[in-house]
């Protein structure tokens, strides 16, 4: 059966692709282009190839105003905070799901439910506190101030704690009559079995400490902390005037690895992401 | 090879209490079937032995040996599951190797044993396999592998049959059969299906309501049953039951549906007129013209092919089952008469097996 | 729900949350209720000296003009945040469930921007919106429409919900696709046999099936709209021109961080805390809790 193609799909379908693309091609082309050219106004949809170098330029360039990091470093801090965010909320999140599923102790729905309220206490809600926490602490401008705070998390935990209700009781039984105690359990069967969710996991966490923009505002105010979020951020708000095509540039950049990371794991994470939530 | 004895063993849930105290001996290289409907205890049973859960009372012995509060990995026994709990993320090399390497056993003689237990089992090409990318019936191979590497001294199976077809039980069965005897180790076994009871079982016992109903032969239960419950589980189709009363001294009783019938075997015992069950299998039922016959009025009737069931009701109301070779006759009431020497005379009240007071010389031997 | 087989223990459970509970405690709970002591209390100009105030801070905030305006405006921008981006994302996940070709590449090329992050979302709509280099900018100029969102309030509050829309399309997208598939092809089947085509059998069998997703999302984008967005404001308007696009949560923020109005701002955490704890509950009381069960 041959039928004629849906043209009302295709054109919405290639509408609503355009309207995500457009900026992003609008940001990619502009950045090839002279700071000249845009500051009168002038971004010319079509990429200047001579301009592609400078992709390579903004990597060494920095936020003056902010003791002109370079946005390499930024990069590196931006990754360095999502991976370990990302680490450190499946290493927690994984441990505590499987006491609290796998084990009862004492207090533990009391343990279960403080790790839930976590979900209802997003940073934005309580920022003077978190910070005053913080600074008694002496954790402002830290590594470990920038990403400790954020590695709880409830989502994770219940999550992980879904996924580790559907193991089916014989697998844990079988493990046990193998003479497998529960930390050998844990690596050697929970794990592995749950690597599809594990994936899915990471990419999620991976783009939530990326695009991670309050938490750095507060904790890196001396610049060596700036993430690439924060830094291409502040690089359009400065008293003088922006280096456009550097800044576009960056952006582009800034985009590149949540992105790629998201169309690499498409399938873990879609999946991922409609189990987690719901 | 291994003798296991349960002493008293008993699991209570809260306030509910699911296994009320079973006694139990396996001699050396024994099969013992568990066999009971869904929630009579008898999975708890397994369990316990297995060391999955503990028991609130009682205790088990393995060759003599208290292994009541025992790890489970440490009681020498290996336990085939219903849905095999095959590891998924590993070979089925792996699968059957992680026990003996969390033992402690030497690479070269892991290999050893895995290769041995797969020719067996005709794993052999199997060996890289994952999970998934095996059959039901593979499946089932690789858990049964998974428990003869062990070397274990008692075997538990958890109803290893239920997620086969049924055209692929029947062999299973019998492989497993065949493996376990050749092997002698001593298997404790759970199925829900009576034939699978029956063909496996050097002995069984039919669990009811956390009690053992009875233990003994395949054909001991079938041909005694002990009590009502028991009768009507074992044998397909079910055992028809007619109320009656005890007449005669015990040696007679009257049925509610009209004549009576001799208990030729011996009396039982009782007063005249105390109220009894007789039972007897629908293929022990006979057509018949005879003046003692009772009328039976047919509702439905299913051809089996060579044989045939007919569905009715007896005078009193009651429902009653026949089985006959051939078809059935066509007429919309049929006589039927019950031999005496295949009826089973059971307690109104209780249920219980009721027993001649002396047996009689014809009764069969049991083996 | 819970496990029929466990571990025995209770040392090592306890050991295995320790590091999880120590975080939420020391960065979450030990926050919160900092908030609520200091939302009770008052500090006074020179900042020598606090005092305890009752609800002096909350009552302040409930006859303030400023804190009933941002008020309203957040849930004015809620609404038409959510209302347009779960639209968007619904009539798009609506034709990529139709059986067209190259089905694979329209929805991996829709379900990208969810990597993008809120403040990044932004500075790219800076590019094109800026007052002096933005190409849209330009082209509205040529029409005779002066688009300023650095001076013009209304243009601001626009175009914030525009990019914070945006910016969750993709994430609808993808709960709504998920959703689309979980409709039974049978159904669809039988509304066909029955006749039903269609607008009309999308309208009488496969939205009804989609409640639960649209229940689940409406809290979902509600809350990003009110809580997620700050980066998206912030980096675009700081939540002005004057306190046109300043929501609940930048207003957070600039009392707090800016106007160093300890009080008020954790008295306006507090409320924030309450808004949330709400919406939480509505989810679990009516998706069926299904996170906990």
């Amino acid at each position: 059966m041959t039928r004629k193609p849906d043209y009302l799909a295709h054109a919405i379908l290639l509408m609503g692709v355009l309207i995500f693309i457009f900026p992003i091609w609008v940001t990619f082309a502009g950045a090839t282009q002279s700071a000249a050219a845009i500051n009168r106004g002038d971004i010319s949809l079509i990429p200047r190839l001579s301009g592609l170098v400078v992709f390579v330029q903004a990597l060494g360039l920095g936020n003056a105003a902010k003791g002109g990091v370079p946005v390499w470093h930024m990069l590196l801090v931006s990754f360095g905070m999502a991976l370990g965010i990302a680490i450190g909320k499946i290493a927690i999140s994984a441990l505590s799901a499987f006491a609290i599923a796998f084990f009862r102790f004492p207090f533990r729905m009391l343990a279960f439910w403080l790790i839930f309220i976590t979900l209802m206490l997003p940073v934005e809600v309580r920022i003077i506190p978190t910070y005053s926490v913080m600074s008694d602490f002496h954790l402002i401008n830290t590594f470990t101030g920038l990403t400790m705070p954020l590695i709880a998390s409830a989502t994770a935990t219940l999550l992980f704690r879904q996924v580790f209700l559907t193991i089916p009781d014989e697998l844990v039984e079988a493990a046990k009559l193998d003479g497998a105690g529960p930390m050998r359990f844990f690596f050697d069967i929970l794990l592995p079995v749950s690597g599809a969710n594990l994936a899915a996991l990471f990419v999620i966490l991976f783009i939530y400490g990326w695009n991670q923009y309050l938490w750095p505002l507060l904790v890196a105010t001396n610049g060596r902390l700036d993430t690439i979020v924060l830094g291409i951020v502040q690089m359009i708000n400065p008293e003088a005037l922006p280096q456009w095509n550097f800044v576009m540039a960056a952006t582009i950049l800034a985009l590149i690895p949540p992105v790629l990371v998201v169309i690499a794991m498409q399938r873990w994470f879609v999946r991922g992401l409609t189990e987690a939530d719901k | 090879m291994a003798t296991l004895e349960l002493q008293g063993l008993a699991k209570r849930f809260g306030k509910t209490t699911v296994l009320h105290g079973v006694d139990l001996a396996l001699t050396d290289g024994e099969m013992l079937v568990i066999v009971g409907a869904s929630g009579c205890g008898k999975s708890t049973l397994l369990r316990l032995v297995a060391g999955l859960e503990e028991p609130s009372a009682g205790r088990i012995l393995l060759d003599g040996v208290d292994i009541t509060g025992r790890d489970p990995a440490r009681r020498d026994i290996a336990m085939v599951f219903q849905n095999y709990a095959l590891y998924p993320h590993m070979s089925v090399f792996d699968n059957m190797a992680y026990g003996l390497k969390l033992k402690g056993m030497k690479r070269p003689e892991i290999a050893r044993k895995i290769e041995e237990a797969a020719d067996t089992l005709g794993l052999s090409a199997l060996l890289g396999r994952k999970p998934r990318e095996l059959s039901g019936g593979q499946r089932q191979r690789v858990a049964m592998g998974r428990a003869i590497v062990r070397e274990p001294k008692l075997f538990l199976f958890d109803e290893p049959l239920s997620n086969l077809d049924a055209k692929l039980r029947v062999q299973v069965r019998a492989d497993i059969r065949k493996l376990q005897k050749r092997l002698k180790v001593t298997s404790l076994y759970v199925t829900h299906d009576q034939i699978e009871a029956m063909t496996l079982a050097d002995r069984l016992i039919v669990m009811h309501e956390g009690r053992a109903a009875q233990i003994g032969a395949p054909t001991a239960v079938f041909d005694k049953p002990a009590d009502r419950y028991v009768a009507s589980f074992i044998g397909e189709p079910a055992m028809n039951f007619c109320s009656a009363t005890l007449i005669a001294g015990g040696t007679a009783a009257r049925l509610d549906a009209g004549p009576t019938v001799d208990l030729p075997d011996g009396a039982r015992a009782g007063a005249d007129d105390t109220r009894i069950t007789i039972g007897i299998r629908p293929q022990h039922a006979l057509l018949s013209t005879g003046a003692d016959a009772m009328p039976l009025t047919v509702e439905l009737i299913e051809p089996l092919g060579s044989e045939t069931l007919i569905h009715g009701r007896l005078a009193d109301g009651s429902e009653f089952m026949l089985r006959v070779a051939g078809p059935a006759p066509a007429a919309e009431t049929i006589k039927i008469s019950l031999p005496a020497h295949y009826l089973h005379v059971f307690d109104a009240e209780s249920g219980k097996r009721l027993e001649p007071l002396t047996p009689a010389l014809s009764a069969p031997a049991m083996p | 729900m819970e496990r029929r087989t466990l571990f025995n223990g209770r040392l090592l459970p306890a050991v295995l949350v320790l590091p999880q509970l120590a975080i939420t405690i020391l960065f979450f709970i030990l926050p919160a209720y900092k908030a609520f002591a200091e939302s009770v209390r008052a500090t006074d100009a020179f900042g020598l000296h606090t005092s305890f105030v009752g609800f002096a801070n909350f009552l302040h905030l409930a006859r303030s003009n400023l804190y009933q305006h941002a008020m309203i405006r957040t849930g004015v921008f809620c609404v038409a945040v959510t209302v347009l981006a779960m639209a968007a994302g619904l009539v798009l996940a609506v034709f990529a469930d139709r059986a067209i070709k190259g089905r694979a590449i329209y929805r991996t090329l829709l379900i990208w921007p969810y990597a993008i992050a809120p403040a990044i979302a932004s500075v790219i709509f800076v590019f094109l919106l800026q007052p002096q280099i933005g190409l849209i900018t330009n082209l509205l100029g040529r029409l005779g429409i002066d688009f300023d969102y650095a001076t013009n309030g209304g243009q601001a509050f626009l175009l914030i919900i525009l990019i914070a829309a945006w910016k969750q399309v993709s994430y609808n997208f993808i709960f709504y696709v998920a959703g689309l598939q979980s409709v039974p092809r049978s159904v669809i089947e039988a509304a066909t046999l029955d006749g039903a085509r269609g607008f009309h059998r999308f309208r009488t069998m496969i939205w009804p099936l989609l409640t639960p997703t649209t229940f689940f999302l409406i809290i979902v984008n509600f809350v990003y709209a009110a809580f997620d967005t700050f980066a998206l404001i912030f980096a675009l308007t700081a939540g002005g021109p004057g306190t046109a696009t300043e929501t609940l949560v930048v207003k957070v923020y600039r009392d707090g961080v800016i106007n160093l109005d300890l009080g008020g701002s954790a008295a306006q955490s507090v409320i924030l805390m309450a808004i949330i704890v709400g919406l939480t509950a509505i989810q679990f009381r009516y998706t069926g809790k299904r996170a906990v069960s």
